[in-house]
Order: C-alpha cells, then structure tokens, then sequence
C-alpha cells in the first residue's frame, strides 16, 4: 500500500439483518471512499444505516446481520478475506471506535487506567510500565486534568465529559488509521460538547487520522469534517464537500433537512421550519425506485417509482459533488415561507399570567459518612433553583435555557406542583401556588396548567390506548362526561395535531417518537390549559420530527391563547420560537430578556459561552471561540459569588468568588447578573458574523 | 461503608430479637400447653401445677420471653433444671451459663449436647454438596451464557427447571430405585452409625447427590441469567472493538460483572443447605440439624424447637450479611461512591 | 350552554335539576347503553387477549409442554370418578399379594390395598384446590404490601421492607414446621401459611418493579393530572407490572405444589386418610426396597406437574421477552 491507496473503499455494499419474518435489507447500496487525513461526516436521522454502516466497517454485525453485497477495502486489503485473528488486530489498533454513551461504553468494574493500557499490551506487546507511560500521555492529549489519579479511578468517579475523552483517548492509543465517531457528544452538554468537538479537531489534525463522525446534527459535521455525505433509507443521496453542499444543495430531503433547522438569525416571524412530510418507510416496504419518492415534492410517478436511482455527478468530478436525484438539473430549491404573520405592535402588553419572585427551592441531602457526622456538616443543600424570578404574559413564549443542573426542570416541577418552593412566590391566576402541592390544588388551577414532557418513550402510559389516554384527561377535568362526546373531542383533538383519527385504538409501542410526542400534546392540550409548560419536548426527535412538533406547537398556541413555557438546551430551536428567553445556570437566572437581546450583545459571559458552543449547519457563519474550562460544578453547596465564577472566561477579581453579583438592567426588561459593567458587557464582539465568501 | 456494617448488625440484632420472639410466642402462647409439652401426656395434675408455679407460667408473654433471654445469656437459672421438678435434666455444664440453650424433653438431654453435633453433621453435608455445586453451576452457567440461545444454552436451562421441579424427596426415591434397588451400589439409609456393610463416606453420596440435583439447576441458571445480560452490555462490545482476544474479554471485562449478582445467590444457598435440608435427612435417616428440629416440633419439644430455630436464624441473618458485604465490596459503584 | 371565557375554555356543561321525566328516561337509556358498550367492549378485548395469547403461546414449544402436562392434570382431576373404578381410600385387600401394576389396578396398589391412580388423580383435586387459592391470596397481600410500599416510601416503605425482611430471615421450611405443628394440618392453614410465607417475597418483587416504574414520565403527568394514589397504583402502574407478575405467579405454583408435597412428606399435610401426594411418598419410603413403585409414582406426579407450570413460565418468559 502506498500513499495514493484511500484508506477505505466501500463498493456497493449491502447489508441485511435476518429474522423470523425474513430478510431486512438494512441497507441496500452504500459507497464509499476516503483518502488519508480526510474527516467524513456521514449524516442521517434514526433508521437510515449509518450506524449499521459503521458496524460493518467494524465486521461486528450482532447475530443477525450480514454483508450480502458488495465489498470493503481497507487500506487495499478486502476485509472479507481477513482471518478472525487479523481482524483482530486491525480493531482498536488500526481501526478505533468511539461510541455514544461513554458511560455504558466503558466497564464499570475496571479501572480506567486498566482499560486503557490493555489496549497496547495486547496489539503491541509491551510492558505493563511502557503501557502506563503511553495511557498518561494520551490522557494529556486530551486534555484531562490530573492525569495520574485519573487511571486509578473507576468510570462512575468521573464526569460524562471526561468519560468522553477517556473512550476517545482510548481509541487514539494506537494512533489508528480510521476512526470511526457514532456520535460522540450526543449524551453531553452544549459547552462540554463545544470542547470534545474541538479536542477531536485538534487530535485528527496532529495524527492526519480519517475521520468518519456519524451524527444526525449537521451542525457539528459542519465543525468537524471537510466533506459530508447524506443517508436516507440505507442509501447514500448525496455527498460532497461541506461548502459545496450547503450553498449548492440538490436533493430534496438535504434542502429540506436544512430548510428544517433553526437558524440562529431568523425567528418564526421571519422564516418557516418546513418539516419533511411523511415518514421513513420501513425497510422491508421500501418502495420500487427512489426511496425518497413517497414525500418528495418533486415526485413524478412513472419516472420516479420505476428503476433504481443511481448517483450522479454534479459539477467538476473533482470536487466530488454527487446526488441521487433524477431531476436534479431541472428544480431550484426555494425556502418556505413563514407560518407565523408578523405580529403588528401591540397598543399594550397583553395581560400577565405568570409572576415567579424571588423563588428559591432547596433539597436537604443527609451525608452518612462517619467524617461528617463528626464535623457536623451532615445537612447540606442542593440550592436547585435559588433566586428565581421573572413573569410571562398572556400569548406569549418564554423560553428556559440552560444545560444539565441549571435547575429547569426542578422549576418546572415546582411551577406545576409535583414539588413545592422553599422560599418565595409563584403568581398564577391571582394565587400564590409556590407552596402548594398538586394534591391539594383546585382542579380549575390543575387543568390551567399543563406539561409536555421530554421523552416520547415514558410519556404514555404502555398499558393505555391513545383515545384512552386522552379521554382521561378530558373526562378529569369534566369536559365531557358521556362516552361518545369523549370519543369526540379526542378525534377533535387527533386532527389537531395531524393525526388520523383511526389512531385512537392504537397503543404507545405501535407510534413512532414524533407521533407520541404529538399525542402528548393532544394530551396537555386537551384540558384548554391556559398555560403549558414544554419540558425540552423536541430533544429527543430526529430534526425534521422536530420541526413538525415545533410547528405543532406553536399552531395550537395560537389557536387557544396559550402562554407557553419552553424548557430547552437547545439555542437554535428556542431562538425560533421563543418572544422571552431566560437563562439558568446552576441554579441562578444569569440573563434574561427577549429574544433579540439575549443573542446580541451586552451579553452576560455564560450565555457567550453558550452560543459560541451552539453547533450551526451554516458554513458561512463566524462563531466567535470561546470555551469554558472543566465541567459543570456540583449543585450541592454551591460556590458562594457568582456561581459561574469558577469557569468565567472573563472573571475580574476575587469579588466574583466572593461577592454574588447585582442584577444589572440593560433596558426593556433584560437583566444581567454580573459584576462586570455594562458599558463593557456591551462592547462585545457579537458572537456570529456572517461572512460572504470570497469572489469566485 | 463503616457505618453501613454497623447498622446492618444492629438490624441483624433487632431482626433476631423479633424473630425469636415471635417464635417464642408463637410455641408458648398456651401456657397450659407448655405443660402439656413438657411433662407428656401422661402426666398427673399436681406435677403440672408444680411446672406451672416453677416456670411462672402465668406470667405475660413478653416477661416469660425475658426470662427465656436470660437463660439464654446466662444470666438465670434454667428452672427446668431444679430437682423438684422431678424431671431429671442434669447439665455437666451447670444450669446457668452463657449460651444455656436448655433441655430437650425429646431426648431428655441438654440442648446443648445434640443440637451442635447435629449441626455438624448437616455441615458436612452442606459443605460437600456446596464444593460441588458451586463450581459446576459457574461452569455451566458462565458457558451457557456465553451462548446464548446455543444448544449448550437451551439443554441446560431445560435440564435446570426439571431439575428445580422434582422436590427432593422425589429425587430421593427415584435415585433409591436406581441406586439402592436396582443395582445396590448404595445404601438405603445414612444413619452414619458404624456398619460394616457401607462404608462412612458411601452413605453421604446419596444425600449429597439428592441436594445437588435440586440446587444445580437453580444456581446455574441465575449465573447463566447473569452472564447473559452482562454479555449484552456495551462495555463487552467496547472490548471485542478494542482488538482484545475473545477469552480476555470473557475473563477479565464479562466475568466479573457476571459475578456481582449470583454471588449473593451463592450465599443464601449456603444458607438453604444448613437449615433447608430436612426432607433429605428425613428421607434417609440422617442424624442431621433439619430431622432434629422436625421431630422436635412434631413431638413438643419447645425448648429444643426455640433453640434450634434460633441458630438457624443466626445462620440465615449471617449469610444475609455477609452475602450484602460482599455484593458492596464487589461492586466499584457502591464500593467507591 | 358554553361559556366562552376569554381563553376559549368551554365551562363544563351542568345537569339542569329541573328537567322533565321524559328527558330523565332518554337519560337512564343513554347510560345504560353506554354501559352495555363498555362491556361489551372489555369482553371483546379479552377474548382477542385470549386469542393472542394462545397465538403467541404456539410460538414457544416450551410452553406449550408446561400447558399439557398442567392440562393433563387438571383434566384427569377435574373427571377423576369417571376415570377409575376405585374410590381413592377403598382397600382391595385381595391385591397385596401383589400390589405391582397390572391390569386391575394400572399403577398398582399402596401398602395398604389402595388404588395408586385413583389416588393419585383425586389427589390431584386437593392439589388443585389449595395450591391456586394460597397462591392467590399471597399475591393479592403481597402486591398490597409491595405496592403501597413502593409508592409511598418512606416511613410505611421502612416498615413493611423490615417486617418483610424478619419473614424473610426465616428459613422457609422451619417456618412451615413451627407454624403447622402448633396450629395443626388443615388446608386453611397451609394456605395461611403459605401466604405467610410467600407474600414478603412477592412483595419485593412488586416493590421493586414500582419502584422502578414510578419514576416514568407518565406516572408524573398522572400527577400532574391531579389523580390520586390509588389511580395511578392500579391504574397507571399495576398494568406495566403484568408481565413479569404473570411469569412470578407460575413458578410460584410450582413452588407452592412442592412445599404442599413437602408437607406432605413431613407429616404436616391434610390429615389422612385422604390422598395427598406427599404423604403417598412419606407412608412407602420404607418400601422402597421391595416396592419401589409406591413410591415412584406420586414422586412422578408431583414432578410432572411442577416441570409443567416451571415451563410455562419459562415460556411465558421468552414471549415478553421477544414482545
């Protein structure tokens, strides 16, 4: 093999799991090459093989899959006629993989030092000591504090952050020819995910390793990798370099993944999310022809559905733009127009619902260790939300913003009385309800308040039918009383959120994700709250579900006047929607105000961080770098200034630590919470500038 | 991890307390009926009364088990003991002393005479059928679920649930017909009296045999149970991707979290095997803990019934405690919070 | 009758009080048609349970051996006169001379001139009358106790997890002897006791799946529906438990038919001279040597009936697995 060999050559490779029911053929055709010191993004929602791909690179298909097609050289070398012993060999040394869930990849009853020095004991031979040597620097290289204690630590010790770079550390030991990401940082926070994306950069960069980052967010491919490749149903619809693909977009479902994905300069006054229609079809139904065709706009029977669609190049096949598309020269992709109308300006504000002041809610932990009960700190605090206030109008969104242990969620629980406040007042329907548990409010309140919850899977009831689901909610909060006027309003409320009304008989395990979360808005909405709370309702969604759900959403806010709160990591997706934004951290409100001046400057240092850590599909966009040292710190006992003081990259003095910051006022309802003076908060570069591209 | 063995034993304490105590009532809620017990049937009116009077029969239960925990602790006399009872108990030891157990009126001796012999006996058995259990039900276990749904996998699961179903006294005839009838390799009983006939150790292997076949099935199938969700975890996956040789991978990443769980399993067996035992010993005459107990309890003997079903409560809150302790120390998430 | 509040909600409508009687007989009808319907609606949801059960069972031969030899049992004890000639506790004393199987008596006689099969399928009767009623009644203790425990915690979880744990400590078989020689065999006993027995058992298994099932999203909206605790343990949590309770049940028939046996064996069981399997084994041990068929069997019977629920479990098992 010389320098001109790719690293990997995938031909035409088909592969299928087999069941009782027969043979599924996961994926039906797949190319691929990659040159040395390439970096590959290989893009897709749930479903469409990537992953599947990746395994067979790796030959470690499980039971019942199989390659039953094509072939896959690596380094010049057909894999299929490897021995298992050569395989190997090849695994973890030449090829490594880095998975998803650091947590579960690593092995709980091993130490990590272990874990890591196995991996050159047993491809290299070499010493215990040598083996120690070479994981400490490796754990240098990415960038771990403390290497030494580090190794003798178990992974449950460490922080999901860390655990990340221990798996990556581990896969770079041996200086692999391929890696292989499937990803890596989407069980991490925003911020911590910014610095493992910029860590993988810097280390592909001084190894010259190829790349394949597998993600179903093109913002972070577009971070990461030079050239991009789209899956759909097994298949590869089109690929290209990065720049090239966004500006020059030719498949439908790529334009529309695009089109679908918040952007961090438009809101829904000024721009639509146009979810794709329709569903992935199975892979055993997959329709004659191309796969996309059923929910394609550009759909022409009798030339679409016939033969096999085959990839075509676009351009100079040099720069190796290719598309599955039949009728790629002939359509321009145009954007949808925006749902919402512009809103013409109010004469006065709309009426308040919602007046949180000064909140604070605490959670009392026991320490049982004999050190404690001595020095008697045994009672200690989780300060979970501490300080809280700010209020929502009628109509409007407010949107909640923050990463793990910032304390949205404990808000959410408080607002809605699954826990009851410390400290504090919560205005709602002219009653204070900080204090009062939902056991012991009115129904009226009860049904005036409603929640979506996050996670499609444990948000219906397995055992319940949808109809059932939804009729229980109508029936408690006496809406309707007699079978056939529930039955109505639930097929009312079906067709709300696109559904057909058929799907009332149906259970949880029959729905997709999107199609669960629709129910479950059917089910908050179906009281007529008059507020609803979102608990980071899209989060688990593929990005065109997304874009349905959010659509949904804000449909039927219009339609019924309802105040939304919407809890979220995700920046892009609150800049959208959202009129309010609020950001916590730790705990605290460290910045709150509307849209607009929340992501321009003066900005407070935590939300800087944060949206120059949100990941943007847009390769024109400059994103001013700054990152936040070290992880998240606990939430028990709290430092005692500024909460953010210990990763502040702006920090002045010793007032941070000591001193807790003034809440500044910056105009028309937007606060900060900082030490530094605003003067200068607002002489801040704003964190994205878009850049036009130099003249052909 | 301190604190946590500390308040384990105290609830160890407060467990036997309470357990004894409601055995205790449970036997000698009836004062009349101790009577009855202890004297036999065939007892006059007037010695009853005199029991009644020694024993304060008349008493509240909860003094009568105050009393009973102290000549336990040695800190009464045993009244049972005094010669105007006419009753015979003689103790070399003397009638108060520190773990006085009391008289059993079955075999008209201190408890303390029998009951430990007895118990050795019964471990013995255990220990031997535990040496056997243990590392085959591993091997099988482990193996099977290494393959999982193979034809190793499914034998030994169907082999384990037969074996699980067929109660021990069934097992003991059908290995008697084969063993004993049929082709006289064994003896029919294990009374472990000198005979000349069968040797000491031939008549342990049918009672051995018979435990194992019962337990085998059972512990092999938790370890196998084990094994096999461990083999699905991704961390095993992570290992085979690394390049490590598949026996690495059994060894070192898949067995020892395959461990953690039967591990407690292995412990309270241990546990069965001491105080569970009684239908084999019964089965085979066996000068054992369990066949003491049962004939103490169909007789009347409640001195000896309390006694021994104290011991095997400390046996069983021990192994508990032990088996908790050892699933912490196994565990690095527990052990290292 | 809407009221159109400023948010669009519809003012729940309200029974007028003074409407006439021909509206209260259209009123009676409509509820009791939709009782009816709601009826009619929960058998046919049973009967298609039952269908696709049966479908699924089909599809593990495991099972579906559990089910005939259960069904071999229940079968032959349900027509247990008409298939023998034999009341179980007549004496032929003309049959001791040889009491081995032949054509009178099929599985031969016991020591005492009594038909070994007639004895043994009316003895399937007792079998198949205490064991499904203790079993029954320790789940339906146990799932209280684990339930409630569960989901409330706290104080209430403390104690019954303590109480639960000081039944546990005992060794199971001491327990049975203690309890049954001091109140005497009967079959309401063995059931007391097997409940005694079983139920913290079963309650930790159900304490344990709420536990985990508490912690669901759904049982939050629940909550945050307003709906009280007993909702949301019957109605939101004991559906999701079903599975692995149905797969516990069965083994714990097998469990509880062994322990009846043992008791049996040990003198503990229902008074002679009715047949009782255990006892069967216990009076012919000590002939064992000349007429081991006495013995062998009852033994065979038990195990059979045992192997049979301990497969139908196993199968059932490798369904919800598969589901």
């Amino acid at each position: 093999m010389n320098d001109d060999t790719p690293v990997l050559q995938i031909e035409n490779l088909g592969i299928s799991y087999f069941v009782r029911a027969g043979e599924i053929p996961a994926v039906p055709d797949f190319s691929l090459t990659l040159r040395r010191g390439e970096s590959f993004g290989l893009v897709g929602e749930s479903g469409c093989g990537k992953s599947t791909v990746a395994m067979a690179i790796m030959r470690y298909l499980g039971v019942n899959g199989a390659i039953v097609r094509g072939r896959i050289l690596f380094e010049g070398r057909d894999m299929a006629e490897l021995s298992p012993e050569e395989l190997r060999r090849l695994r973890g040394s030449k090829i490594a993989m880095v998975y998803q869930e650091p947590m579960s990849a690593l092995n709980p009853s091993l130490t990590i030092g272990r874990q890591l020095q196995e991996v050159p004991i047993f491809h290299e031979g070499i010493s215990e000591a040598e083996a120690h040597d070479r994981a400490i620097q490796v754990l240098s290289d990415v960038n771990m504090p403390d290497p030494e204690s580090v190794m003798i630590r178990y992974p449950h010790q460490i922080s999901g952050g860390q655990q990340q770079r221990v798996v990556i550390a581990m896969a770079f030991l041996s200086n692999p020819s391929l890696m292989l990401l499937d990803e890596p940082t989407t069980a991490l926070d925003v911020t911590v995910e910014a610095t493992v994306i910029d860590l993988i950069a810097n280390l592909r960069k001084k190894y010259n390793t190829t790349l394949i980052y597998i993600s179903h967010n093109l913002g972070l491919i577009v971070k990461v990798c030079d050239r991009v490749g789209v899956m759909y149903s097994g298949e590869m619809i089109e690929e290209g370099e990065i720049r090239e693909v966004f500006k020059n977009t030719k498949h439908p479902y790529t334009f529309g993944m695009f089109d679908c994905i918040p952007s961090l300069d438009a809101d829904k006054h000024a721009r639509a999310l146009a979810p794709i229609p329709g569903q992935v079809s199975l892979p055993h139904e997959r329709p004659s022809g191309c796969a996309f065709g059923p929910r394609c706009r550009y759909f022409e029977a009798a030339r679409c559905d016939s033969d096999v669609v085959d990839m075509e190049t676009v351009g100079d096949p040099a720069e190796g733009h290719r598309v599955r598309f039949l009728r790629w020269r002939e359509i321009r992709h145009e954007p949808a127009k925006p749902l919402v109308e512009t809103v013409e300006v109010r004469k006065r504000a709309p009426a308040e619902v919602l007046r949180v002041v000064d909140m604070d809610k605490f959670f009392e932990v026991r320490e049982i260790s004999l050190s404690s009960i001595l020095t008697g700190k045994a009672k200690r605090y989780v300060k979970a939300n501490e300080g809280v206030s700010f209020n929502a109008r009628r109509g409007q969104t407010v949107a909640i913003v923050g990463e793990s242990g910032c304390g949205k969620s404990t808000f959410a629980k408080v607002l809605t009385g699954l826990e009851t406040a410390t400290k504090g007042e919560i205005w709602f329907n002219h009653e204070n309800i900080a204090k009062i548990p939902v056991e012991r409010r009115e129904p009226e309140l009860i049904s005036a308040l409603q929640m979506v919850f996050q996670n499609p899977d444990g948000t219906l009831n397995p055992s319940h039918t949808v109809g059932g689901a939804i009729g229980r909610v109508i029936k408690k909060f006496g809406l309707a009383s007699r079978r056939k006027e529930i039955n109505a309003r639930v097929a009312e409320l079906l067709e709300i959120v696109r559904l057909p009304p058929e799907f009332a008989r149906r259970r949880p395990r029959q729905l997709s994700g999107g199609q669960k979360q629709r129910v479950a808005v059917a089910r908050a909405f179906a009281g007529v709250p008059s507020t609803v709370i979102a608990d980071e309702p899209v989060s688990a969604l593929d990005v065109s579900v997304q874009a349905a759900v959010i659509n949904l959403l804000m449909e039927v806010q219009q339609q019924y006047n309802t105040t939304l709160l919407f809890i979220s990591h995700d920046l892009s997706v609150v800049r959208y929607i959202s009129d309010h934004i609020v950001v916590m951290y730790l705990g605290q409100i460290m910045e709150i105000g509307s849209a607009e001046n929340i992501f321009d400057p003066p900005y407070h240092p935590y939300t800087e961080a944060l949206l120059s850590a949100v990941p943007i599909p847009d390769p024109d966009m400059q994103q001013k770098r700054v990152r936040l040292e070290g992880e998240i710190p606990s939430v028990i006992d709290p430092p005692k200034g500024c909460r953010f003081a210990t990763r502040c990259p702006h920090k002045i003095s010793e007032i941070c630590d000591v001193t807790p910051p003034p809440d500044q006022d910056a105009g028309a309802g937007h606060r900060i919470k900082c030490h530094i003076p605003l003067d200068e908060l607002r002489r801040a570069e704003p964190i994205f500038r878009k850049v036009e591209p130099a003249a052909e | 991890m301190a604190v946590f063995i500390v308040k384990r034993l105290f609830w160890m304490f407060v467990t036997m307390l309470v357990a004894s105590f409601i055995v205790f009532g449970v036997m000698e809620f009836q004062p009349g009926n101790v009577a009855n017990k202890t004297l036999g049937p065939y007892a006059s009116a007037e010695s009853k009364a005199i029991l009644f009077e020694k024993l304060k029969l008349g008493d509240p239960l909860i003094v009568r088990y105050g009393r009973w925990l102290g000549v336990l602790t040695g800190v009464i006399e045993d009244p049972l003991a005094d010669p105007d009872l006419k009753l015979g108990f003689n103790d070399p030891r003397g009638s108060q002393y520190f773990g006085n157990l009391g008289f059993s009126t079955l075999y008209k001796v201190p408890v303390n005479d029998i009951l430990w012999d007895r118990l050795k006996n019964t471990g013995m058995l255990a220990g031997i059928a535990n040496a056997i259990i243990v590392p085959l039900s591993m091997l099988f276990g482990v193996l099977s679920g290494m393959r999982e749904g193979s034809l190793l996998d499914r034998g030994l699961s169907l082999t384990g649930i037969t074996l699980t179903s067929i109660p021990e006294f069934a097992s003991a005839v059908f290995l008697m017909s084969i063993f004993v009838v049929t082709l006289g390799w064994l003896p029919g009983t294990s009374t472990l009296e000198s005979n000349p006939e069968w040797s000491f150790a031939s008549q342990l292997v049918l009672p051995v045999m018979v435990l194992v076949l019962y337990d085998f099935g059972y512990v092999a199938r938790m370890v196998r149970g084990s094994m096999v969700e461990v083999m699905t975890r991704p961390y095993i996956r992570t290992a085979i991707l690394k390049g490590l040789p598949y026996r690495t991978v059994i060894l070192r990443h898949a067995l020892r979290n395959a461990i953690i769980a039967p591990f407690t399993v292995i412990l309270l067996q241990i546990n069965w095997l001491i105080t569970g035992v009684i239908v084999t010993e019964v089965v085979f005459a066996y000068p054992g803990f369990g066949r003491m107990l049962l004939e103490a309890a169909l007789f009347g003997d409640i001195t000896l019934v309390e006694a021994a079903t104290v011991i095997a409560l400390v046996v069983a809150v021990t192994t508990q405690l032990i088996g908790d302790i050892g699933y912490m120390y196994l565990n690095p998430r527990i052990r290292f919070t | 009758m809407t009221d159109n509040t400023s948010n669009g909600r519809r003012a729940p409508t309200k029974r007028d009080p003074n409407v006439a009687p021909d509206d209260m007989l259209v009123w009676i009808f409509e509820r009791l048609y939709d009782l009816v319907n709601r009826i009619l609606e929960i058998l046919y949801y049973l009967i298609r349970g039952i269908f696709r059960w049966g479908g699924l069972l089909r599809e593990s031969p495991v099972a579906v051996i559990g089910l005939l030899l259960i069904g071999f049992w229940l079968f032959v004890a349900i027509f247990a006169p008409l298939l023998t000639d034999f009341g179980p506790n007549a004496q032929d004393f003309g049959a001791l001379a040889d009491p081995t199987p032949g054509d009178v008596h099929w599985l031969g006689t016991d020591h005492l001139g009594r038909d070994i099969w007639s004895r043994l399928i009316y003895g399937a009767r007792t079998v198949f009358i205490v064991a499904p009623i203790a079993v029954f009644v320790a789940y339906f203790v146990g799932c209280t106790m684990g339930m409630v425990a569960g989901y409330k915690g706290g104080v209430i979880d403390g104690l019954i997890s303590r109480v639960s744990d000081i039944i546990l400590s005992f060794p199971v078989l001491i327990l049975y002897i203690i309890l049954i020689s001091t109140v005497g065999p009967s079959a309401l006993n063995i059931v007391v006791a097997v409940t005694l027995a079983s139920s913290p058992g079963i309650g930790r298994i159900v304490r344990g799946m709420v536990l985990d099932l508490r912690n669901q999203e759904y049982v939050d909206a629940a909550k945050i529906r307003g709906e009280s605790p007993l909702y949301i343990m019957v109605v939101e949590l004991l559906p999701n438990a079903r599975g692995p309770l149905i797969v516990d049940a069965c083994v714990r028939m097998g469990y509880t038919i062994i322990t009846i046996g043992v008791l049996g064996f040990l003198g503990l069981g229902l008074p002679p001279p009715d047949p009782d399997w255990g006892g069967m084994v216990k009076d012919t041990t000590a002939m064992v040597i000349v007429w081991p068929h006495m013995s062998i069997f009852p033994s065979i019977a038990i195990s059979s009936l045992v192997i049979g629920f301990n497969l139908l479990a196993d199968g059932l098992r490798e369904i919800s697995m598969r589901d």
